[in-house]
């Protein structure tokens, strides 16, 4: 069975049809691409499947259970996490506690025994912190915790975000256009963290890319989207080949 | 010499009446930070708080630490209720709809009060018997090294509590960016019910401190702590925690000496052309940031 399964999945914005009768399935361990030229209704996908938008018909379910209708923040705890077009990080809290957001519904301690400092409250923030501190030394971030995320250069900016979307312990990642700004060797480096995060995690991911070096180099099916609609559906190589996908992207 | 204890005392009562305001600008900033609103009705929970000592304590007898513990805890369900039945069903209305709702939710309390208890003040006893004390011929009042006390307390308790804990981790999440909270699992719900619960505890302790110190009740009596603070809030930069605090303190502090050395009736203008004075330099208030919005 299929990890992630869309099927028909639809959202019309007033009379504008956002995307039209998406079909996609995403196995366990995939690395998968959406494409599409801009305003194809990629980010509006991501923004379905999160929940952010509540299609107008279709079904999505995430091993096997239909999430549509589901608030943001259960989809999240169902499995489902997410990196930013425009990096969103919390820029005003540390690279840390960026990562200890990301892991709040994971490790519980009551108000009071926050507000009391009790013996509860030091041992579960320390697990925090280190398990932290773990996914910050993954993607060479542990030197820089106590930095503010805003004070990041750009590319750390992105890893800190997958690293903060990783810290829910999703089965699911989307990263939405990770490539955007970065010069060829970020690209090249990005493509490592991307690879590994999947190896080391197990991980699914489905990602949103411009950067076709970095789609054609990571990605082993895709779907290529051209005003809400699927043009075509595949194996990367089979899909890029495909004189349609050509046509969209680079005109008669 | 003598000048010079009147001075340093005159500043220990601006401090006292200061650490007072603070405590309430507190909840002014810390919703407008999460929630985005000003919450105008925040004044009248000091009354509400007030009124509830009363009750426990004067009416009903209970010990002054039930009485206490008690009043907050009226204030703390009330704050909730308010933000879930009143500003909730608001969350992505324009502005002004939230504004005009906190006056009438404002209105409601007070003219509540007026109902229960009528409009003619109620004499009350202060429940704090600490006795004054004099360092090197100053004097300072029981009363005061009480509000002193429980102010400081608060204030490290909330920024401890904000900056080190998951809650407040999560609450500053929020106030960043409720959008990426939400996707990263963290309930904006829960995180600004906290927040108006939180408020209005401080809200409560400081009605508690006032009403020890003016010794007379009436449903007005939130409105102008509430205002102040508003004002203190804004001058320290409104959203900053640290800046309300400072906004609080500044603000007694000024209000005290011009009531002392220039004058009582226009102690109140003096207060607000400061922050006149400071709104023209600095937009922002003293600790606030400038936002960059996008176009």
């Amino acid at each position: 069975m299929a990890l992630l399964e869309v099927r028909n999945l639809g959202i019309s914005f007033g009379g504008l049809r956002a995307v039209d009768s998406l079909d996609m399935s995403i196995e366990k361990g995939q690395l998968y691409g959406l494409i599409g030229p801009n305003g194809a209704g990629k980010t509006t996908v991501f923004n379905l499947l999160t929940g952010v938008y509540r299609p107008t018909e279709g079904i999505i379910r995430l091993d096997g259970e239909n999430i549509v209708g589901k608030k943001t923040v259960e989809i999240n705890k169902a499995g489902i996490a997410r990196t930013f077009q425009n990096i969103r990080l919390f820029k005003n809290m540390t690279v840390l506690d960026n990562v200890k957001a990301g892991l709040h519904n994971h490790y519980k301690y009551n108000l009071l025994t926050g507000i009391l400092r009790l013996p509860a409250y030091r041992r579960v923030e320390k697990a925090m912190d280190e398990h932290a501190m773990e996914l910050l030394g993954v993607f060479g971030l542990d030197g820089e915790a106590k930095n503010m995320a805003a004070n990041l250069p750009y590319g750390k900016q992105r890893k800190l975000e997958i690293a903060r979307a990783l810290a829910t312990d999703p089965k699911l990642l989307l990263l939405d256009e990770p490539a955007a700004g970065m010069n060829p060797n970020e690209t090249e480096e990005l493509m490592e963290t991307i690879r590994f995060v999947r190896e080391k995690f197990e991980m699914t991911i489905l990602l949103i890319e411009h950067d076709m070096k970095l789609v054609s180099g990571i990605c082993e099916a895709l779907t290529v989207l051209n005003f809400g609609t699927v043009l075509a559906q595949g194996n990367t190589s089979e899909v890029l080949g495909d004189p349609k996908v050509v046509k969209a992207y680079l005109g008669e | 010499m003598d000048l010079l204890i009147n001075i340093v005392e005159q500043l220990i009562n601006g401090l006292r009446t200061g650490s007072i305001y603070a405590l309430i600008a507190l909840g002014y900033t810390m919703v407008y930070g999460i929630a985005k609103m000003i919450n105008f009705a925040h004044g009248d929970i000091i009354m509400v708080g007030a009124y509830s000592l009363y009750v426990f304590y004067g009416i009903l007898g209970l010990p002054a630490v039930a009485a206490v513990l008690l009043s907050v805890v009226v204030c703390v369900v009330l704050g909730v209720v308010i933000e879930k039945v009143a500003y909730k069903p608001l969350r992505n209305a324009q502005p002004l709809a939230v504004l005009i709702t906190a006056i009438g939710v404002s209105f409601l309390l007070q003219n509540l009060a007026l109902l229960i208890f009528k409009a003619t003040p109620i004499p009350f006893g202060s429940i704090i018997k600490v006795p004054s004390v004099q360092i090197a011929g100053i004097h300072i009042s029981g009363i005061t090294i009480v509000t002193l006390v429980v102010t400081t307390i608060s204030m490290i308790a909330l920024t401890l509590f904000i900056n080190r804990t998951k809650a407040g981790r999560a609450m500053r999440a929020v106030s960043e960016d409720k959008g990426a909270a939400e996707l990263m699992g963290i309930s904006v719900n829960g995180t600004i019910s906290l927040t108006f619960a939180i408020g209005s505890a401080l809200a409560a302790i400081a009605g508690l401190l006032f009403i020890c110190q003016y010794e007379s009740l009436q449903p007005t009596l939130g409105a102008l702590p509430g205002i102040k603070a508003f004002v203190a809030a804004v001058l320290g930069g409104i959203g900053s925690v640290p800046g309300a605090m400072l906004g609080g303190i500044i603000l007694g502090i000024i209000e005290s000496l011009s009531k002392a050395y220039i004058s009582t009736q226009l102690s109140d203008a003096i207060v607000f052309g400061v922050l006149v004075i400071v709104l023209l330099v600095k937009p922002s208030g003293l600790l606030g940031k400038i936002r960059i919005e996008k176009v």
